[in-house]
């Protein structure tokens, strides 16, 4: 205790607060700034989550009635002038008696201002209380899909919106259940070794050389079919963690093994600490930010490895809204042909994955802030 | 060398042991045995199916056995006669379907690996030695660009942009005149001219990772002393990186097929469901769908144990081109 005191006051003579290990891996985290703008990008994404009644233009299931309505934006260039607020236009459709295609065509006389806080469909926040605002919006009749319908005319960026609320808590949720497994198994694994260690190593190499995609397929197609969404979605996360946590166990048990022989393990030990504390206690804090740049890093694969399993239709299933489930849509060639815009959640996938993989990158290189700049 | 391939041949028991058991649950899963399904659908076709027929299958199958009795049971079947069970919806051995399929599957995924390899070798090595000029930057953003799209997303954008703007489909190894055709030089060409679609569009992903381990493998060579020696002493710049630091860099390489390998079995599953290639993934999405279990699962079983022959190949390969691995 005299000691610590004594060390303290030596740093506030000399009128430099020391930095603490937080603070300097924030400076090292703020130096990689594709990180940083990642790291904006998904606070951005789960905002649009959270807020998903309130930004989507349209309820994911109200249908239109204009099926397959190609993307159209507002444009400020009406009238052959320039005019505020943006509008869109109205469109009439007409199938086409030779091809039987819909075309639609666009009707610059209808007009539609592009509007705030918008009256539109009756949205209930979370059970709590019911709103029909919506940030931005037109009045019933204009076709104001950023990114066109889908076959029952429903808008897909608004399905994209609610869509985000699996996608991206799916990769939460089945990196946490990673998480626990990982640090349990690895944990035990690295602290131990011996024989413990031995066996889940090779339990590890063999889950790892197992092709994930076909044991996910198998898995998720046997899971019963009266199941609820709920059941579903936890029950795909499970899945998915099962081959999820190798990485994590690995990362968990790398630096248990490499703390293990410190300095001030062998102190607490001497000073008498029980199992559980110096794991606890001195451990775990100090390979925490490690655990937390692998867990980012794995958060991209469960969310590809869902997207996947839904866009082939066993893993979540409409009513359920997920990213892959919007991409089924677009399985067949035919109906892309016509209406290529249905694979556009596809590019929310990517800027996630993305931006998952860049934030990761930035949390290693700042996990271990101490350690030389690395030479590549 | 010997003494190392037979230790390792020795670890491969537990884990096709694993791999077996993993398969047998995967078969085992689906709620009701699939006798009970497959009773259903005869029903449902009309024709009657009595006791007695239901007895001698139950019995023929062993389902009244408990589980670790039918387990070795499936084991030895296999194992023995090559039995790998029966396919109701196809009414074939399930052999004879994967037979059909698995060598196709093996092709892609070699061929998709050896893509990888040939484009993310020399990027890699050209990105370390100019490292941050504008090519090192391209390929980076194009390396993370195919990390994160998600291989069926490629798969369907191809065929969107084939059908577009050639009007042509795909999809298929084969062209339809070559279809059931005999085996000859025209119809390799055909399937080569066919292949290198689902080659790039599987390949695209791995190629991503292993530019990024060849640049950094690299760059760590490429600051060592010896090489600055090496260069003070007027060796042929292109020499001495081809020579050197690509030669120690070329081991992280082959081991990374490890893990590499299984991820291309992956997507050629997934892929192949989209362009419906003559490969195991379309059956096994079938298979799958129709709860035809013996099949789904012999498909599992028999992917991962050509994952695991794989992976095995490229850590022999890893110890001969590195002794420090065979002696340790």
């Amino acid at each position: 205790m005299t000691i610590e005191t004594a060390a303290s006051t030596s740093t506030a003579s000399t009128g430099q607060p020391e930095e603490s290990p937080l603070r300097l891996m924030w400076y090292k985290f703020r130096a990689h700034r594709l990180a940083v703008w990642s790291l904006w990008i998904i606070v951005g994404l789960y905002l649009m989550a959270i807020f998903a009644n309130f930004l989507a233009p349209f309820d994911p299931e109200t249908r239109t009635g204009l099926p397959y309505s190609p993307p159209s934006w507002p444009t400020v260039m009406a009238d052959d002038g320039f005019n505020w607020p943006p509008v869109v236009y109205g469109v009439t459709s007409k199938l086409d008696m030779k091809t039987f295609k819909r075309v639609y065509t666009v009707d610059t006389t209808r007009q539609y201002p592009v509007k705030l806080f918008v009256a539109g469909d009756q949205q209930s926040w979370f059970g709590l209380f019911a709103s029909d605002r919506h940030l931005i919006g037109v009045e019933s009749g204009g076709a104001f899909f950023l990114m066109g319908t889908d076959a029952l005319g429903r808008d897909v960026f608004s399905r994209v919106i609610y869509g985000s609320r699996i996608s991206l808590s799916i990769g939460l949720v089945g990196v946490s259940i990673s998480l626990v497994l990982g640090v349990i198994l690895g944990g035990i694994s690295g602290y131990f070794g011996g024989a413990i260690d031995l066996v889940v190593q090779r339990l590890i190499e063999i889950i790892q050389c197992f092709p994930s995609i076909p044991l996910w397929m198998a898995l998720a197609a046997a899971l019963p079919h009266d199941w609820t969404t709920v059941q579903v979605y936890f029950g795909i996360t499970v899945i998915l963690s099962l081959v999820g946590w190798t990485d994590l166990a690995r990362v968990v048990r790398g630096r248990f093994l490499s703390l293990r022989e410190e300095d001030f393990v062998m102190a607490a030990r001497l000073a008498g600490a029980s199992e559980a504390r110096i794991i606890g206690k001195h451990l775990l804090p100090s390979f925490a930010s490690h655990i937390i740049a692998s867990v980012t890093l794995s958060i991209p694969s469960m969310i590809l490895a869902e997207t996947s399993l839904s866009f082939l239709g066993i893993g979540l299933t409409p009513p359920a809204l997920s990213w892959g489930v919007l991409l089924q849509t677009a399985q067949n060639v035919n109906t892309l042909a016509i209406s290529p815009w249905l694979l556009l959640p596809g590019g929310m996938v990517i800027i996630t994955v993305l931006a998952f993989n860049f934030l990761g990158d930035g949390l290693r290189d700042a996990a271990d802030p101490f350690a030389k700049e690395r030479l590549s | 060398m010997w003494r190392f391939i037979l230790r390792r041949l020795m670890w491969m028991i537990p884990t096709l042991v694993i791999i077996s058991i993993i398969s047998f649950i995967i078969i085992q899963l689906p709620p009701g045995d699939y006798l009970a399904s497959y009773i259903a659908r005869l029903e449902s076709r009309g024709s009657n199916v009595d006791q007695a027929t239901i007895d001698s299958l139950r019995m023929r199958y062993g389902l009244d056995d408990p589980l670790i009795v039918q387990y070795f049971k499936w084991l030895g079947n296999i194992l023995l006669h090559g039995n790998f069970g029966y396919s109701f919806e196809w009414r074939l051995p399930v052999s004879q379907l994967i037979l059909e399929r698995l060598p196709m599957t093996f092709l892609v995924a070699t061929a998709s690996l050896l893509f990888a390899w040939s484009v993310a070798l020399p990027i890699g090595i050209f990105s370390a030695v100019k490292q941050y000029s504008l090519a090192d930057y391209f390929f980076t953003v194009l390396g993370f660009l195919g990390l994160g799209i998600p291989n069926f997303m490629l798969a369907l954008v191809f065929l969107y942009l084939s059908n577009r703007y050639f009007g042509l489909s795909v999809g298929g190894l084969f062209s339809p005149a070559y279809l059931n055709a005999p085996w000859g030089i025209h119809k390799i060409l055909d399937l080569l001219s066919h292949l290198w679609i689902p080659v790039i569009i599987i390949g695209t992903a791995g190629t991503a990772g292993l530019i990024r381990i060849t640049r950094a493998n690299v760059l760590d060579e490429l600051r060592k002393p010896y090489v600055e020696t090496a260069r003070a002493k007027g060796l042929h710049p292109m020499l001495l990186i081809l020579k050197y630091p690509v030669r120690i860099a070329l081991n992280p390489f082959i081991s990374s097929i490890g893990f590499i390998l299984p991820g291309m079995i992956s997507g050629e599953v997934i892929v192949s469901i989209v362009l419906n290639l003559p490969t195991t993934g379309p059956l096994l999405y079938s298979a799958l769908l129709s709860q035809d279990t013996y099949l789904a699962g012999a498909f599992v079983l028999m992917l991962a144990v050509l994952t695991v022959i794989g992976v095995l190949i490229s850590d022999i390969l890893l110890a001969w081109l590195d002794p420090r691995i065979r002696l340790s």
